[in-house]
């Protein structure tokens, strides 16, 4: 038996206070439960059968106001519980300035991971520490979860739909990632590793990966690749909905919806054209699901949030 | 004691009248379909427990190298369906209930004979599919069939399976239907709403969450099927459908479900505790609304499956807060069995073994739900294996000690023997002690960062696994060990009286066995629990 388990590394800004809610809900779930224990083992003594005791009837007063009062004890209690640790911990922290965007794509069975300069890796997902991290992570098939016991945090990850993990780990190491929805023949070993290395350890770390295309640059790639700009492009004959500034535009649908076009939209746009169509165009474009995968799109998407180029396309 | 010579009536008991297999298979005597019942649950616990045994022998190392990863994931899955459907929902309420429900409100049979007949034809016909969907090869989705993996991606046999629980469901709803207006409409002259016992209560809230819940679950498979057979878009992202909705609306019955497991226990745990400890049950009222209270409550509560699924931020915290009020109820209910212990007089014999058990399980579960409710925390431990403790405490160290509590106290009953009892309490301890040295590593190592549903895994948490596999050791033979003695007992045993515990509940003014038509004379309606504190004869040496 190699290695024992005993104790976690708190290797993230939220690991602290994720453990400290635990060790307080644990003391309360302790306190009651001890106090049961002994309760239940002194009376069990105390009036077995036999024992010289008391056995006479509660006056019903009593009863009553015992009954009410750890009812209204155990409502209070549940209530500064769920205010104390949910209402204070319950939503996702705020932007920091040089938040660093890593996309992921998620299928069975294994994670690929792709930095903003290009860098891609499989399974394994290198990171600088004390830096904000946002992952924005989708599925190309089932549903998994990114889960990373030392950082206190899972989030599940969903075909289509985009999901994010917004953390910033704070102590150097590598770490376990796991996938933690179950999504198959080998869920088990959709595994990987977290290392969290100094900021400049990082940049030397990027400076010697392959460097591929950039998500953006691979994403304009695509949008040619696909053909995309001969109906979408301002020159285009074709009456189809232009696509500068069109990230984070509110954009009016045929049956009088307004939505706004955040990554979501765009997505479902691409593989599923016809679900909202803009008003005022025909439904003419094709799904794209069967020739993009999953991080394709992504990187599509990542493209169209950066138009209009400067002089140029589309 | 002067009430407790047998004296043989001209009636038969129900077990000797008609000996035939036809009078077994279609009999509309409740507590005949009782034992029915009790037989087919007994089969397939069995089932569920050789499939995680297979699972828990895995485990005992890191590498898959006992079975392989696509047949691990089926055991793990055929012990959950098995579990649930085939015996936690149907365990307490289709074989206690049937039996005792109308022996407790003084009726001779429940509302309709035949519909209950019925309950067991649909759930022998859901329990083919599911034997089926073995022979085929198994399925590998987990129990709780998520999309778009139950529906795209899985090779196994998804639609036997779901077919299976599709029919079986409706077993559980015609028992429900049946139990309420049993309960409305044939209560003995005198037993009011607020005499009833807590098991009486209990079988009725059970039955409503039954009705309201189940068809839901019914939609649900049905459009799991839909979208497998006729590859309907339904919860296919890319093609306009939504895989959460299946989430949300799986959780909407599942929820609720383990209150159907669990209701009826806190019944049972009534009953027991207040016989051993010769004590009127403190609270009754409140005891009465707590149990309508979870039942209520239950039904809001299904999105705290769902705190890392995607869905909003504020939707997590609604369903957190109202996770939270749930705990009230049930914890109430503790505080007032506990308090029930003050100033009885108490003994030790099996069924109350169990309900001490039960108390401590059930107590544990319950107090691990608040870690589970309180988001940040649940973001953590969700989908470990400190999840996988937590249910298990409250469905197996909670319903299943109650059921093998009843199952010991209302033996004599049942059968006209009794039990060994040194055996018994012998198989009680046992098995308080194999569960939780199977369960408690599991909230170390969930906690530890252990996922579930893992074929492999990483060796720093194997020596957790190792007491877990360990404790389902021992626990596997704490329920093998009622099998033979019981079995032994129904062959041997000692005759029963007809209430071997001075019992005050109405089953215990009828003989043991009690004839076909339940009562020879009518029974007569007292306070619930009248247990007077010189009364306490009763017990082993009032046989």
């Amino acid at each position: 038996m190699s290695g024992f388990r005993y104790s976690l590394p708190e290797a993230s800004h939220n690991a602290g206070q994720v453990d400290f809610a635990f060790a307080a809900v644990l003391s309360i779930a302790l306190a009651i439960f001890i106090t049961l224990l002994v309760l239940i083992i002194v009376f069990a003594v105390r009036y077995r059968r036999g024992a010289p005791a008391s056995h006479a009837p509660l006056p019903k007063l009593l009863s009553r106001e015992i009954e009410i009062g750890w009812t209204v004890a155990t409502t209070f209690l549940a209530i500064f519980t769920f205010w104390w640790f949910v209402g204070g911990m319950g939503l996702p922290p705020r932007d920091a300035p040089n938040q660093l965007e890593i996309h992921v794509v998620a299928k069975q069975w294994m994670w690929k991971t792709q930095h903003p300069e290009g860098a891609r890796e499989i399974d394994a997902l290198h990171i600088p520490v004390n830096r904000q991290i946002r992952l924005v992570m989708t599925s190309q098939d089932v549903i998994h979860s990114f889960y990373v016991p030392a950082f206190r945090l899972k989030q599940d990850v969903l075909p289509v739909r985009s999901t994010e993990l917004v953390f910033t780990p704070t102590e150097l190491g590598t770490f376990h990632l796991f996938c933690a929805e179950y999504c198959g023949t080998q869920h088990s070993r959709m595994t990987g590793e977290i290392t969290v290395m100094t900021a400049a350890g990082y940049r030397a770390w990027l400076h010697k990966q392959p460097h591929g295309d950039s998500l953006v640059r691979e994403g304009e790639n695509l949008f040619d690749k696909f053909g995309c700009g001969a109906c979408h492009s301002t020159q285009s004959q074709v009456h189809a909905p232009k696509l500068d500034r069109v990230f984070g535009s509110v954009v009016v649908l045929q049956d009088g919806r307004q939505v706004r076009a955040d990554e979501a939209y765009l997505k479902k746009s691409i593989l599923d054209p016809r679900a909202d169509i803009v008003a005022g165009y025909a439904p003419i474009m094709p799904a794209y699901g069967q020739y993009a995968d999953a991080g394709d799109v992504e990187a599509i998407v990542a493209y169209l949030k950066t138009l209009p180029k400067q002089g140029g396309k589309p | 004691m002067s009430d407790t010579t047998f004296v043989p009536a001209p009636p038969l008991d129900y077990l000797h009248d008609g000996a035939t297999l036809k009078s077994w298979l279609l009999t509309t005597d409740h507590k005949r379909i009782a034992i029915l019942f009790g037989l087919s649950i007994t089969f397939f616990f069995f089932i569920g427990a050789v499939a995680i045994s297979i699972v828990r022998l895995e485990l005992l190392t890191p590498a898959g190298d006992l079975v392989s990863d696509d047949t691990y994931n089926k055991m793990f899955t055929i012990h959950g369906i098995v579990m649930v459907w085939f015996f936690l929902i149907p365990s307490i309420p289709a074989t206690f209930g049937n039996f005792l429900l109308p022996l407790m409100i003084g009726a001779k049979d429940l509302a309709f004979p035949r519909i209950n007949l019925l309950s067991w034809y649909l759930y022998i016909g859901g329990a083919a599919f599911t034997v089926l969907t073995l022979i085929l090869g198994g399925v590998d989705t987990g129990w709780t069939f998520y999309t778009p993996y139950s529906t795209m991606f899985s090779n196994s046999s998804v639609l036997t399976a779901a077919m299976g629980i599709f029919v079986v469901g409706f077993s559980s709803v015609l028992t429900g239907v049946n139990f309420i207006a049993t309960t409305h409409m044939l209560r003995a002259p005198g037993m009011t709403w607020f005499r009833m016992p807590l098991f009486v209560w209990a079988m009725y809230a059970t039955s409503l969450v039954m009705v309201l819940a189940t068809p839901v679950l019914a939609m649900t498979l049905l459009l799991i099927m839909a979208e497998r057979w006729f590859d309907l878009p339904i919860f296919d992202a890319s093609r306009g459908g939504d895989p959460l909705l299946f989430q949300h609306l799986f959780w909407f019955y599942s929820h609720p479900a383990v209150y159907i497991m669990v209701l009826p226990a806190m019944g049972v745990a009534s009953e027991i505790l207040t016989c051993f400890a010769r004590r009127r049950l403190f609270g009754y009222s409140f005891m009465v609304y707590a149990l309508v209270a979870i039942a209520v409550i239950g039904f809001f509560v299904w999105g705290h499956h769902m705190f890392v699924s995607g869905q909003s931020a504020y939707a997590n915290v609604v369903f957190s807060f109202l996770s939270f009020m749930v705990a009230v109820p049930s914890a109430i209910k503790v505080f007032n069995w506990t308090a029930t212990l003050y100033r009885g007089s108490i003994s030790f014999d099996a069924p109350m073994l169990y309900i001490f058990g039960f108390m401590g399980l059930f107590t544990i579960g319950g107090l691990t739900g608040l870690f589970l409710a309180t988001v940040p925390i649940d973001i953590h431990v969700t989908d470990t294996y400190f999840v996988v403790a937590h249910f298990h405490y409250i469905m197996v160290g909670g319903s299943v000690s109650a059921f093998f509590g009843a199952l010991h106290f209302w033996w004599p009953k049942i059968t006209g023997k009794l039990y060994p009892e040194r055996l018994a309490r012998f198989a009680a301890i046992t098995m308080f002690v194999g569960f939780n040295l199977t369960f408690f590593p599991q909230f170390v190592m969930g906690y530890l960062g252990m996922p579930r549903r893992y074929h492999v895994y990483p060796p720093e948490f194997q020596v957790y696994h190792v007491l877990s596999t360990c404790g389902a050791a021992v626990l596997g033979v704490a329920y093998i060990l009622p099998l033979f003695y019981l079995i032994w007992s129904f062959r041997n045993g000692a005759r029963a009286s007809s209430n071997p515990w001075n019992a005050k509940g109405l089953e215990w003014q009828t003989p043991s066995p009690p004839p076909h038509e339940n009562f020879l004379t009518p029974p007569i309606v007292e306070q619930p629990y009248d247990y007077q504190p010189a009364d306490i004869a009763g017990g082993r040496d009032a046989r």
